[in-house]
């Protein structure tokens, strides 16, 4: 599973660092950060779907789930 | 400028653009000034709202008790954008979408006015795109900077540090309702406790005296729920300015660590900010921290109160918390925000005049059923839940992160000291664009 984010969409809602702190943390603006590479360990896919599906900006996309 | 000078405040406060002889906000010149014009509408010549499609005023002390039903009415009557001649004019998107596409439509929609009322800005009145009150009230791209200004004070990380502050003062309010004989005391849940939470706290963070906090909520009233009185006549904002201005002299006298004195400090292209930006930054800060959160903490509270089977949800599982908090600011948002059209414009069909008003129900985008899945149902762990309470888009609340804590501290204190209660005699509904309960007598029960 790949995670994206679209920095450009984020206003800053912070749903995302609040259900899935193990993928995104919040820069000094209260912008998301999204701290793995892309590759989301199997143990996060449901946090990963979770933070997807809470931003209002529709900021974050799940790709290649198997 | 004007002549509603504030000479008091103007001589306590050093000139320097002066905040206290700035433009009065939220329509409060008097006619002829150029700065706010007069719309051409006499709310006597109106009576109560009967078809919200054609005359919709969210001012009529009907409209916050019943807007789900009336969103609810509009949608499934085919809808998507109501419209009244009151205000001079003004649209209602009403869907989730066409919100949705107002929101982010900067091109075809300003900010510079956000409260809807019988005045509006004439061409004289803002040095556009800055606006009153910004940067609620600016537009790209000004917007942008006065904006990244104010984001790192209320950025998630420099918000948590103040739950145990909001801890504190929610469990002071609850002792202070004194002795609770269970089935027998009622108590005023909005009264008595939401109202003075983010008063409270946002007075703290600016630094302006505690004692002054029913101040506060007097201009927030006038702000907000005065919306149908003549400019000129709403003297309570006069002394607003007046107040912010001697706060700006005195933190200059004395400067502190507070958002006030951060924001005589923060460099803005190298410049710190002119006094009417301070000062308009300020009054948006207390207007906009006050009564919105209260709102969602009462409102949240009157669910409660007939809802048994969420109290003990809350109490068996407190990690369902997470998501009933996101749920509470779905179902019972308090903010509609506005936008005034900039050109006329035909908005899917609909004849957008230049200044006509167009109203940003964000609380009828989150009852949307083409959004949201059962969106008049509350579903206390509801999972996938893009609600639109702070908004969408450039605007997104600055204060989103305090709100969220208070909201979820109030809740979890109440409930902890108060496990059960009920409605106890009539909810009193806030009129105008924010909405929330404004009393709320609850009876508290047994555990």
């Amino acid at each position: 599973m790949q995670i994206h984010l679209d920095a450009e969409k984020c206003q800053g809602h912070n749903r995302c660092y609040a259900l899935a702190p193990e993928l995104f943390d919040v820069d000094d603006y209260g912008q998301a950060v999204l701290i793995v590479d892309g590759e989301v360990p199997t143990e996060l896919h449901d946090k990963a779907r979770l933070a997807a599906s809470n931003c209002p900006e529709y900021a974050i996309t799940i790709t290649q789930e198997s | 400028m004007t002549d509603t000078v504030n000479e008091e405040a103007a001589d306590s406060a050093p000139s320097r653009g002066g905040f206290a002889d700035r433009d009065p906000i939220f329509g409060d010149s008097p006619e002829g000034t150029d700065i706010w014009q007069r719309v051409p509408y006499n709310p006597d010549d109106y009576g109560p709202v009967e078809d919200y499609a054609t005359d919709f005023d969210h001012a009529d002390p009907n409209y916050n008790p019943n807007a789900p039903g009336v969103w609810k009415d509009l949608r499934e009557s085919g809808c998507p954008v109501a419209h009244s001649d009151r205000y001079g004019g003004m649209w209602v998107p009403i869907t989730h979408d066409t919100v949705h596409e107002v929101a982010y439509d900067t091109d075809h929609f300003t900010s510079r006015a956000v409260v809807v009322s019988v005045g509006r800005p004439g061409d004289m009145a803002l040095p556009a795109p800055i606006g009153g009150v910004p940067p609620i009230s600016s537009d790209p791209p000004f917007h942008g900077m006065a904006r990244r200004l104010l984001l790192p004070p209320f950025a998630p990380k420099q918000i948590e540090p103040w739950e145990d502050e909001v801890r504190t003062l929610c469990r002071r309010l609850l002792d202070d309702m004194g002795g609770i004989v269970p089935g027998e005391t009622v108590v005023d849940a909005a009264v008595q406790y939401a109202q003075h939470i983010p008063v409270n706290v946002i007075g703290r963070m600016l630094g302006f005296p505690e004692e002054d906090e029913e101040l506060f909520r007097e201009f927030v009233h006038v702000a907000l729920e005065t919306i149908n009185q003549e400019p000129g006549t709403r003297t309570g904002i006069d002394d607003l300015g007046k107040y912010i201005a001697a706060q700006i002299a005195d933190h200059r006298e004395n400067p502190r660590d507070d958002l006030t004195s951060y924001l005589m400090n923060v460099e803005l292209e190298g410049n710190k900010l002119s006094d009417e930006h301070v000062g308009g930054s300020i009054i948006l800060l207390l207007i906009a921290g006050i009564d919105t959160t209260w709102s969602a903490i009462g409102s949240s509270l009157w669910h409660l109160a007939q809802t048994p089977g969420d109290r003990q949800r809350l109490r068996d599982d407190p990690e369902v918390m997470t998501f009933a908090i996101e749920e509470f600011l779905r179902a019972y948002a308090p903010v509609t925000m506005a936008r005034m059209v900039k050109e006329d414009n035909d908005f899917h069909g609909c004849p957008m005049k230049k200044d006509d008003w167009v109203l940003l129900p964000f609380p009828a985008a989150n009852r949307d059923p083409k959004q949201f899945e059962d969106a008049d149902k509350f579903i206390i762990d509801r999972e996938e839940n893009r609600h639109a309470a702070f908004g969408l888009g450039i605007h997104r609340c600055l204060g989103s992160n305090l709100a969220r804590l208070e909201l979820r501290v109030a809740i979890e204190e109440f409930i902890a000291k108060f496990p059960n209660f009920e409605l106890a005699g009539d909810t009193r509904w806030s009129v105008g664009q924010i909405r929330g309960p404004r009393e709320l007598p609850v009876r508290i029960l047994a555990d």
